[in-house]
């Protein structure tokens, strides 16, 4: 699934006319990307019907959210700090005194282009309990072309700029062209496949952490409430969910309840619903 | 706050200065190590944060680094390598020098802003644009 050449030249002279931005050709995955959140909120399909309805009518708020999407910086390592603090400081510890088996199964449910997936590895390698453990770490998106960037492990200098402490990108990067490679001690522990959240999920067994942030925010109430019924059904009674900041269970599926984690909050199956989980 | 600037590029300067300024900084500047070290000598308030060029003249910005991390009264300094020089072991002599971050030129406004963050330089937390 990619926007098409007229779709595309549409938007990178739209961007360049409002931002100086010029979307180089293979920027196309940015572009879908960055507007699949947009074209859905609006009631369209795909990319192109949107962006069709967008160069007739030339909606100027919508043309502004378009401009906005795209010349927002990519995505950041460890975005928004405090889960990944949370994750070192208490959830990854709380796991290692109830895992005999020595072996941690983590979920990121929208992997984009890879940073979060990664994140929570090193996080994990950053966690002193967790030496010598095993975490397996599914990485999902719905987008073919996002997820074979983050199989790729390469990013650019200006990604590698985003949220990374240059200690870490020392650690766990190397030089690669102009840009870097994750090593390959990382992204050997990342299984990459792709997942419509929309649809019931493959056999995938169960998840003691998942992450699953800034997705529902694009989904109407019963498509949420769904996706979060499904998620406690991969999800370990005793595991932990991760939703944006912005995002909450409370009034879509009540069976979750809230739990402080640091500056952080985190998601857990109410006791009372524990049983039903397969 | 305040914050040193260190740069032989005077357009460089006013990029991070602007950039700086938006987040409440008061920013000082100066053209080489030397002359850096010439700025953080005068001052009777010293700043909290450099920023801090590799290559220029007269002294270059690790020669600068090593200077600072030398004086004991400097110490509360930050150091935070801006530079073009991106070469894994050049990263890494400047952490072993005593540069507490090290952000990579090119580089945006928000990428600076996340670095600030990490060294906990941000009155707020850098926001999610979603």
């Amino acid at each position: 699934m990619t926007i098409s050449p007229d779709a595309f030249t549409f938007v990178r002279e739209l961007v360049r006319a409002e931002s100086a931005i010029v979307l180089e050709p293979g920027k196309e995955y940015l572009v879908e990307s960055r507007l699949v959140p947009l074209a859905r909120t609006a009631g369209h399909p795909d990319v192109d019907a949107f962006v069709r309805e967008l160069s007739t009518r030339r909606n100027p708020a919508t043309l502004r959210l378009v401009v906005e999407a795209l010349t927002t910086n990519e995505t950041s390592w460890f975005r928004d700090s405090d889960p990944f603090t949370a994750l070192r400081q208490s959830i990854f510890p709380t796991l290692a005194k109830t895992r005999p088996h020595r072996q941690i199964r983590v979920w990121a449910a929208a992997c984009s282009s890879g940073q979060e997936p990664y994140s929570i590895l090193m996080t994990a390698q950053d966690t002193p309990e967790l030496a010598g453990w095993k975490v397996d770490m599914l990485a999902t998106d719905l987008s073919q072309e996002m997820l074979d960037r983050a199989r790729s492990g390469q990013y650019s200098q200006l990604e590698v700029n985003r949220g990374l402490p240059a200690t870490t990108l020392v650690r766990h990067f190397e030089r690669s062209g102009l840009g870097w490679r994750i090593s390959p001690a990382l992204s050997s522990q990342v299984q990459f496949r792709q997942l419509n959240l929309m649809r019931p999920f493959p056999p995938m067994g169960t998840f003691d952490v998942v992450f699953l942030r800034n997705v529902l925010i694009y989904f109407d109430l019963a498509t949420k409430r769904d996706i979060l019924r499904r998620v406690r059904q991969v999800m370990a009674p005793d595991g932990h969910l991760f939703l944006g900041a912005a995002e909450m269970t409370m009034g879509v599926d009540d069976a979750w309840e809230r739990v402080p984690a640091g500056r952080s909050s985190v998601y857990r199956i109410r006791e009372e619903h524990r049983s039903c989980v397969s | 706050m305040r914050v040193l600037i260190v740069d032989d590029s005077r357009a460089m300067r006013r990029i991070i200065g602007r950039i700086l300024s938006d987040a409440g900084f008061e920013v000082l500047e100066a053209g080489d190590g030397q002359e850096a070290i010439d700025v953080l000598e005068a001052q009777v308030e010293l700043p909290t944060l450099a920023c801090v060029d590799w290559n220029m003249p007269v002294m270059d910005g690790l020669a600068f680094v090593t200077e600072v991390r030398r004086r004991p009264e400097w110490r509360v300094i930050t150091l935070m390598m801006v530079t073009t020089e991106s070469e894994s072991d050049r990263i890494v002599r400047a952490l072993a020098a005593g540069a507490h971050e090290y952000l990579i030129k090119p580089f945006t406004a928000d990428a600076m802003l996340e670095k600030l963050d990490l060294l906990g330089l941000l009155p707020m937390p850098v926001g999610d644009p979603s």
